[in-house]
């Protein structure tokens, strides 16, 4: 069971906040459309038939013990599991009418619809500028305008230009592990994508770096729908508008965040948030 | 006894063993580095003249070269007496530049002040005593005192030399060309008869070419002044026997009087001599003079080597790490590359010659330089060819190195550029290759030391003995790649082992080797700098 500490814990405030802001779980609208999705990897089968909506502008918390797929489901969404040899998949996700999974899909264009936060910081060996700019610039703009402007935003949309802004041509492994994975959503953010996946974003950083990216997931949904990928149950709980729970490749439950934390309906997820297992 | 055992668990003789194994490489390395800088450096240092008075009554004067213990086995004598070795010189008058004198046979040494070394063209080293400077039949100076008058004298014959060895190789050498790139164009008529602007054209070639012989005339008569001239100039000098040698200013390089000098006087004279001979052109069959046109072949040929294989080994490592499917082909290729770098570098050479001089050669000359033929013009041994062969050779290393500096890019790193929307190549060439460029770099420094080294291959692909141009100089197209050329490895073995005259080449062939090992350091250095302000760059990556 989630334990919250008195008001002093800053992930208090916005959980509270969260609640608060939260009457229209139900009219939000579909973004990803996910439809019997299969996985394996040669004979190992990772993801048995997952069928779920996600909605659109919230933040949707996948969470289950290691191995049970989570990131791999949301590996699927944009396509990253095509970087491993000897992946098989399987059904249907559709991300705002694509289907994304279907083979012959232009895979770079449904890249920059969908950016990616990963669970490491993994910043180029660039400056800041070029980090923030780099998707841009793949994408053949050479506008020095159109770049500043981009890395402007995109600073600011990560809570990081105020700290960075005197210094974008310094090396982006310059910066602390926190500003790092700020930069790295940054990045992912300058494309300007629909949604934004993360794959365990705070795992590697440290308690204050950890609120600060959860404060910037906050603000984030108002303009993008956001997955998240999280070992920290009370990350979810402080995060996410819905959570799904999966287990040995199975959605297990799913639902809104309140009700999976207090009333889960499912032995199983009971057992898991309670610490039982996992 | 549980003491000993308790020594052998802890592994200390393991710690002794390693130790002492690389403790004998150092000792190995250092001591050939050692023998070759002992030997090289001293030998332009100015040593002291010896005269030594024989039994006989006869007189030898010379360097004292080295002294050992005479064996005469089964007597008692054996290895009890002592025997000198002096540098005689005076080739042309001696017939010997080296000569054995027993002590017994030994009556008295001195150093004569008033010796000199000369320094001259031909016939290696002269010592003597000064006797007159004349200029045509005119006597200037005599005696020891003549050195003064000497000094500006020669400083003058320098500038001549210089004044027509730039009217013979740049004025007249330009005028040759000329002449033989006419006599090319009218070949190059013959071999198109059809063309109706041939006879036209002809018409101009041959007026082209009776300009420039007139000129030519000229150029000439200037020389035969200038030469006239210098040629006047001459210093006679009396050899210990009582010889008389004259020898014209224009063939003296320098004269010293070596017992004469202090110590500061010799350091110049070091310093001079060793100057000379890292900016000089070789001399003497390669035994005397300058060893500067092999420096530089050595030079150009590493960096037209890297320029050729740094970028086809990158690439070839790119398709293996990045786009080939790992499977038993896979590994057969890799274990292939690997084993190429065992192959012996002389079969390259062979392969190098058929290849690249005959086939590849043949067919530019065929193609581009018809009317050449049969000289050749690529179809023979050139920088550019011995450049191929050595890349050839050292392209195994280059593609084992590249594969582990691309092996090494962090996964997360490529996650994050395909993230973005990147293809697969934009990741290659943004994020991949600036990430693993350190470690190409390494790779390319042992290509480098590997290829710097080699001769063998070059033998037949391009060196020569003496190349009478560099592959680089004021002449459009200003790189010469089919120019053959000289190379210091080469030129160690030339000088050491083909000379007519091994004994007083040696020092040269310690002093080339020094020169080797500087230039490899030098460009070793050069890289390792390099490499390091990309790695302090690209901190992330693991080379």
């Amino acid at each position: 069971m989630v334990t919250m500490s008195p008001t002093t814990d800053p992930g208090i405030r916005i959980r509270t906040s969260v609640r608060e802001a939260e009457p229209k779980p139900a009219v939000a609208a579909t973004a990803i459309e996910m439809k019997d999705v299969t996985l394996s990897y040669g004979d190992n089968q990772v993801l048995h038939g997952i069928t779920m909506d996600i909605a659109d502008r919230q933040v949707t918390a996948f969470i289950g013990p290691s191995g049970c797929g989570k990131s791999t489901l949301l590996r699927c969404i944009n396509r990253m599991n095509d970087l491993i040899d000897n992946v098989t998949t399987g059904g249907h996700i559709r991300v705002k009418g694509t289907d994304v999974a279907a083979p012959g899909t232009d895979v770079i264009e449904i890249r920059r619809r969908i950016g990616m936060v990963f669970q490491k910081s993994n910043p180029f060996p660039k400056s800041i500028y070029e980090n923030v700019v780099y998707g841009l610039r793949i994408a053949g703009i050479r506008d020095r305008h159109v770049l500043d402007e981009a890395c402007e935003r995109s600073l600011k949309g990560a809570a990081l230009w105020e700290e960075v802004k005197d210094r974008l041509p310094e090396s982006g492994l310059s910066l602390s592990g926190g500003q790092q994975q700020r930069l790295c959503i940054a990045r992912a953010i300058a494309i300007e994508p629909e949604i934004v996946l993360m794959d365990e974003p705070c795992s590697a950083l440290d308690p204050i770096a950890t609120v600060k990216i959860e404060e910037l997931i906050y603000t984030l949904k108002e303009k993008y729908t956001i997955v998240i990928v999280t070992h920290n149950l009370q990350q979810a709980a402080r995060v996410s508008d819905r959570t799904a729970f999966f287990w040995l490749g199975r959605l297990v439950e799913y639902g809104p965040t309140p009700d999976m934390f207090t009333k889960p309906g499912e032995k199983l997820t009971e057992d898991y948030i309670t610490g039982r297992f996992g | 006894m549980s003491g000993l055992k308790q020594f052998f668990r802890r592994g200390d003789p393991f710690i002794w063993l390693t130790g002492s194994a690389l403790g004998t490489c150092l000792l190995l390395i250092g001591g050939l580095i050692v023998v070759i800088l002992v030997n090289g450096l001293g030998y332009f240092w100015p040593r002291p003249l010896v005269k030594a008075t024989l039994t006989d009554g006869t007189a030898v004067l010379g360097e004292l070269a080295a002294r050992e213990a005479i064996p005469d086995p089964g007597t008692p004598n054996h290895l009890k007496k002592h025997r000198v070795q002096i540098k005689v010189g005076n080739r042309e008058l001696t017939g010997a530049d080296f000569r054995w004198l027993r002590d017994d046979e030994i009556t008295a040494l001195e150093n004569p002040p008033e010796a000199v070394s000369v320094e001259r063209r031909e016939y290696g080293a002269f010592f003597g005593f000064p006797k007159v400077l004349k200029d045509g039949d005119t006597e200037l100076a005599s005696g020891f005192g003549l050195l003064a008058a000497l000094g500006p004298r020669l400083a003058q014959a320098a500038r001549d030399r210089d004044e027509i060895r730039r009217l013979e190789k740049g004025d007249i050498g330009e005028i040759n060309r000329q002449l033989e790139l006419v006599r090319l164009d009218l070949r190059g008529l013959d071999l198109r008869k059809d063309d109706p602007d041939v006879a036209e054209r002809r018409r101009e070639l041959t007026e082209k070419a009776a300009r420039a012989e007139e000129l030519y005339k000229q150029k000439q008569a200037e020389l035969q002044t200038v030469y006239e001239r210098a040629a006047r100039g001459a210093v006679v000098f009396t050899a210990v026997d009582g010889q008389e040698k004259e020898l014209r200013l224009l063939d003296v390089y320098r004269v010293y009087p070596t017992n004469a000098l202090g110590r500061f006087q010799r350091a110049r004279i070091y310093f001079g001599r060793l100057w000379g001979f890292m900016m000089d052109d070789p001399r003497e069959a390669n035994t005397e003079g300058g060893i500067f046109p092999a420096i530089f072949g050595t030079v150009m040929m590493v960096m037209i080597m890297s320029i050729a294989v740094v970028p086809f080994g990158v690439i070839a490592a790119l398709y293996l790490r990045e786009y080939a499917r790992e499977g038993v082909m896979l590994r057969v290729v890799r274990i292939a590359v690997n084993n190429l770098a065992g192959v012996p570098s002389i079969v390259y050479g062979v392969f190098g010659l058929g290849f690249f001089v005959y086939f590849v050669g043949g067919s530019i000359d065929r193609i581009f330089y018809p009317e050449r033929l049969p000289t050749p013009t690529y179809g023979t041994g050139g920088i550019l060819w011995a450049s191929m062969t050595l890349a050839l050779l050292t392209v195994p290393v280059v593609i084992v190195a590249a594969e582990e500096a691309l092996a090494a890019v962090p996964r997360s790193m490529r996650e994050a550029s395909v993230a973005v929307g990147a293809t697969k190549f934009q990741t290659i060439l943004r994020v991949v290759l600036p990430a693993a460029a350190p470690g190409i770099l390494t790779g390319m420094i042992l290509a480098m030391a590997r290829g710097a080294g080699e001769v063998a291959p070059l033998m037949i692909t391009g060196v020569v003995k003496l190349a009478p141009e560099l592959p680089l100089d004021g002449v459009f197209p200003f790189f010469h790649l089919e120019r053959k050329f000289m190379h210091l490895g080469f030129h160690v073995y030339d000088v050491g082992f083909q000379s007519p005259n091994v004994e007083a080449a040696k020092p040269m062939v310690y002093m080339t080797t020094i020169f080797l090992l500087l230039i490899i350091i030098l460009l070793n250095l050069t890289a390792i700098l390099v490499r390091n302000h990309l790695r302090k760059k690209y901190r992330t990556s693991a080379f």
